[in-house]
């Protein structure tokens, strides 16, 4: 099958709004009798469901969780881009388009990209008129901060809660149609297949997680919005439930599985603490525009700390080198997050790390205290010689952009970071690949839509800070609703579609199948027995760096793991309940088959691009090297029964509005 | 550490439950309260047992998931924190710790440590939004200033993450605290102010159908809250109803 983009026609900057002019349009009256399934209530799912269920599309959403509002989305820290130009500082939708791609590493499609940058500023309107407590300045106008690989400052934020207000905020518009009875919200549900009549995705299995109970939903259309794969690495920054169940299994159905290895790694994370650890916890990448990274500048000093005999502030400025800044002049602190994780890395590979096991930098607020200190007296009118009445007014101010994080800080390590710099390490954090979508987010599955986190679409090899809420929300707000009517203009009159087809009762059977399968399975080991052992294959192989001979090791590797999940897995309890180590073994099994095609993935794609580092592939100063020439492309993989035997498509990039050049924040 | 853990254990809804001790070795200080739970949970798969069920999902303090009622208070001992956040340094060798699910009629329990909340939902379907059409042709965002102090405290009210710790630990199991704090985040915004009215109203009475009980201004819902809500969203949202009563 060849892959159509379906990108359409004309200049870049009028793509969309000719696209639409020219699509079907449903006739209210009409959308009262189609029917579209959304799995996922994140912020793009929910953000989507309601703005169908406002459209007048009968809506029925699920999650895995006990209510909408506990997506995962709700974690989300820094911010949400726009290009509103509010500060005048020289913003606008071509520079948003500009350093998407750019940041992207040239890996991503620039029709997409480009609609992502024109809606961007709707969506804070849309946002703020929904009563979403954007932070704003003394003169009641909404405030701005930077975040890493721009230089602009048009990142609107809530404290270090944005994902939670932006997310809630699309919730009580969930909520809204609820309440009107256009939204069926299913709760702790999860879909465990997707059913497919005459080539079309007309329905979904899923599973009550309460009951235990197999249920049959039917629509004319599902648009998947089930989040990143992140945990396939079991430590990574996601919330403990994020899975790739929905996005597999629709793979497995047909919908090709786009750059699965391009993966980001989040430079600003509190690092491992020991082998109990269950998650990674994330300190905004915000904290940069503050914050300064260094290590100590010499070996012995970098020991004497992690043997406790030194402290971080026992060092002078001059002992200590602030490498990003050194190595990357323009943008410091603030380059985009896999150059950042990777200076970071290499520092602590060559023996600088600060904590025991030599596996964390400091991000050190000092600086920032003291500068902000100093303003605030003069501003006050007070003694700015005063060196701790500085400290404490510059404390107060740097609380107030970043309380909560502090306070998750000093809870999680018991240090207190406004007295000492944090240590910090870069963690699994966000996912670039996923179901690859054309332009109208359909998948190759004709009536699957895929949005947000979990389709591949607008990132390329890295993603920018505060770009995936503004990607979830475009698409759900402003993106899928067009482009669902589009397809949905021929089904008006085809009426409700039957649970009992043979398509239903043969899908239903594989899911219960694969669920006795795991109960009557007498095996020896828990699930995350296996899960954790697969985190350490893709973290030791597929992880931050990767070569060929680790890769192809690991392809190996996970498929042998998987065998002996299969054989020697123990779930506890029984199907017709509430089973919490039977919803974890089904995810599991599907991280164990993404794995493999994630690090074939990585094999074939012989460059280094954003996220995707191979050692093999590095310029003399240990950047990332690039081929243009033989990767420009798309790896989109169809599932042909083993992930060993996936066979790739290739989506050729065009650039067409940006010149590809070697990515330099010099 | 050595622990034992008094946990209550109840198959479903129906089953009756009860507390079931169970000792357990070498918990480090450094581990969360969840991260101890699963160290437990995997040495009971690994004896054939069933694990303790228990809600949670983020870890890190914002998704409102997790629960627990650890030696009779809502989300443990420590203050400002879920029980994700919670950590075993808080506890001494040789403690024995009670952990029961959050209880409260308009909660309940689905199994051990997992319950219900989704009377929080229905109270927000009443009225816990702004309508506006969601389809992008709302006026430009900056054309309606908002005071920095309201947007403030907005969002400080909006900060609760419906975790229900100010029902569980409530003598009246009262949602007053949270249904307090989802009527201030609209009604200290100029975008919230048209359907204040219909808003207070069906909130409060869909939290009264729900089965909450009555606000008796104790406090203990501030207290435990991880969010520091604070009371003074009561008191918002009973002018605001008055104010509505009044009205209509
Ligand atoms: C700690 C952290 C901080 C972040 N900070 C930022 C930031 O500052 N700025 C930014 O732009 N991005 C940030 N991100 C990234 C961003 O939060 C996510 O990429 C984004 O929220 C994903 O949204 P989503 O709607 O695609 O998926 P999610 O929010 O993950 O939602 C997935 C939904 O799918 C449901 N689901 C999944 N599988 C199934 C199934 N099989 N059946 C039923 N339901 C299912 C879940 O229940 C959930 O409702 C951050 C991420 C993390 C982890
Ligand atoms: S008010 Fe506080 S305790 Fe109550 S639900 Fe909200 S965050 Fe939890
Ligand atoms: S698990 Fe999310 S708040 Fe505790």
């Amino acid at each position: 099958m060849a892959l159509d983009s379906k990108i359409p026609h004309g200049p870049i900057s009028d793509k969309w709004t000719n696209y639409k002019d020219h699509i079907n349009l449903v006739n209210p009256a009409n959308k009262r009798n189609l029917d579209i399934i959304i799995v996922g209530t994140g912020l793009a799912g929910g953000s989507a469901a309601a703005t169908l269920a406002e459209l007048g599309y009968n809506v029925k959403a699920f999650c895995f969780q006990d209510s909408p509002r506990r997506a995962h989305s709700i974690a989300a820290q820094g911010g949400i881009n726009a290009a509103k130009n509010y500060k005048g500082d020289g913003d606008s939708v071509y520079r948003l388009f500009y350093d998407t791609v750019k940041g992207g590493d040239y890996r991503a499609r620039e029709a997409n990209v480009h609609r992502l940058a024109e809606v961007s500023a709707n969506i804070i309107d849309q946002c703020v008129a929904q009563g979403v407590p954007l932070a704003r300045e003394y003169g009641g106008l909404l405030d701005n901060r930077s975040f890493g690989g721009t230089l602009v400052s048009r990142t609107f934020y809530a404290q270090g809660q944005t994902g939670q207000q932006l997310l809630l905020g699309a919730y009580s518009a969930m909520n809204r149609q609820i309440g009107r009875g256009k939204v069926k919200m299913y709760n702790r549900h999860e879909m465990l297949d997707i059913v497919i009549v005459d080539g079309k995705a007309r329905g979904i299995i899923a599973r009550n997680l309460v009951t235990g109970e197999i249920e049959r939903h039917s629509a004319h259309a599902v648009v998947v919005g089930s989040g990143g794969y992140g945990n396939v690495f079991f430590l990574s920054t996601n919330a403990m439930g994020s899975n790739a169940t929905a996005a597999w299994k629709i793979h497995k159905k047909g919908a090709f599985f786009a750059n699965p290895c391009y993966t980001q790694i989040h430079p600003t994370c509190i690092p491992v603490s020991g082998d109990h650890q269950s998650k990674l916890t994330l300190m905004s990448e915000s904290l940069r525009n503050d914050g300064r990274i260094w290590v100590p500048a010499k070996l012995e000093d970098a020991q004497a700390i992690r043997e406790g005999k030194k402290k971080a502030t026992d060092l002078s400025e001059a002992e200590r080198d602030y490498f990003l800044e050194r190595r990357y002049p323009a943008f410091g602190n603030l380059v985009p997050r896999d150059v950042a994780s990777r200076a970071a890395k290499e520092r602590c590979d060559a023996g600088f790390g600060v904590n025991k096991t030599g596996e964390a930098v400091y991000l050190d607020f000092a600086a920032a205290i003291q500068r902000y200190g100093t303003e605030e007296a003069y501003v006050k009118g007070l003694d700015a010689n005063d060196k701790a009445l500085v400290i404490k007014l510059g404390t107060a101010i740097v609380k107030s952009k970043y309380g909560n994080l502090f306070q998750m800080y000093l809870k999680i390590v018991d240090e207190d970071p406004y007295v000492t710099p944090m240590m910090i390490y870069p963690a699994v954090h966000y996912t670039m690949g996923g179901t690859w979508v054309d332009y109208n987010l359909m998948t190759t599955i004709p009536g699957c839509f895929s949005i947000g986190e979990s389709n591949f679409s607008d990132h390329g090899a890295n993603r920018l800070g505060a770009s995936a809420l503004m990607q979830g929300l475009a698409d759900g707000y402003f993106v899928l609703p067009y482009t669902i009517g589009d397809y949905l203009a021929p089904d008006i009159k085809m009426g409700p579609i039957s649970t009992d087809l043979p398509e239903f009762v043969e899908a239903e059977k594989a899911v219960k199948d694969q669920i006795d399968r795991f109960i009557n399975n007498k095996g020896t080991h828990s699930v995350d027995y296996f899960h954790k052992k697969l985190g350490k294959i893709m973290w030791d192989k597929v992880g931050m760096a990767r070569n060929a001979k680790g890769l192809t090791e690991a392809i190996e590797e996970i498929a042998a793991l998987r065998e002996e999940f299969y054989k020697d897995v123990k779930v506890p309890g029984s199907a017709n309940e509430f089973n919490q180590e039977l919803e974890k073994a089904t995810r599991v099994a599907d991280f164990l088959e993404l794995g493999e095609l994630f690090a074939k993935d990585a094999l074939h794609r012989n460059e280094s691009c954003g996220g995707h580092f191979r050692e093999e592939y590095q310029t003399e100063e240990g950047e990332a090297l690039r081929d243009d020439e033989n990767f420009a492309y798309v790896a989109a993989w169809e599932y042909k029964g083993k992930p060993s035997d996936a066979v790739l498509h290739k989506e050729p990039l065009v650039y067409e509005n940006i010149k590809l050049v070697q990515r330099s924040y010099k | 550490m050595k622990l034992t853990l008094k946990i209550w254990r109840q198959k479903n809804a129906q089953d009756k439950g009860g507390i079931v001790d169970y000792p357990i070795d070498g918990i480090e200080p450094d581990m969360s309260f969840l991260e101890m739970l699963d160290v437990l949970n995997e040495q009971l798969i690994n004896k054939g047992e069933e694990p303790v069920a228990f809600d949670h999902d983020c870890r890190e303090g914002i998704c409102g998931m997790c629960s627990l009622f650890i030696n009779g208070e809502a989300h443990g001992p420590d203050r400002g924190v879920t029980t994700c956040q919670l950590h075993m340094r808080m506890f001494k060798d040789g403690d024995t710790i009670f952990i029961e699910p959050f209880r409260a009629k308009a909660f309940p329990v689905i199994k051990d440590l997992v319950v219900d909340r989704s009377s929080f939902d229905r109270i927000q379907h009443a009225g816990g939004f702004i309508s506006v059409n969601t389809s992008g042709n709302t006026i430009d965002a900056n054309t309606i200033p908002v005071n920095k102090e309201d947007a403030d405290k907005s969002f400080d009210a909006a900060a609760c993450i419906g975790c229900g710790a100010c029902v569980a630990t409530c003598k009246n199991s009262s949602a007053m605290l949270f249904v307090g704090a989802k009527v201030s985040q609209f009604a200290l915004l100029p975008q919230g102010k048209v359907e204040a009215t219909e808003r207070v109203l069906n909130m409060v009475h869909q939290m009264d159908l729900e089965g909450f009980g009555n606000c008796t201004n104790t406090g203990a819902c501030e207290v435990e809250c991880p969010k520091g809500i604070s009371l003074e969203n009561i008191a918002r949202m009973n002018r605001e109803y008055l104010a509505a009563s009044l009205k209509g």
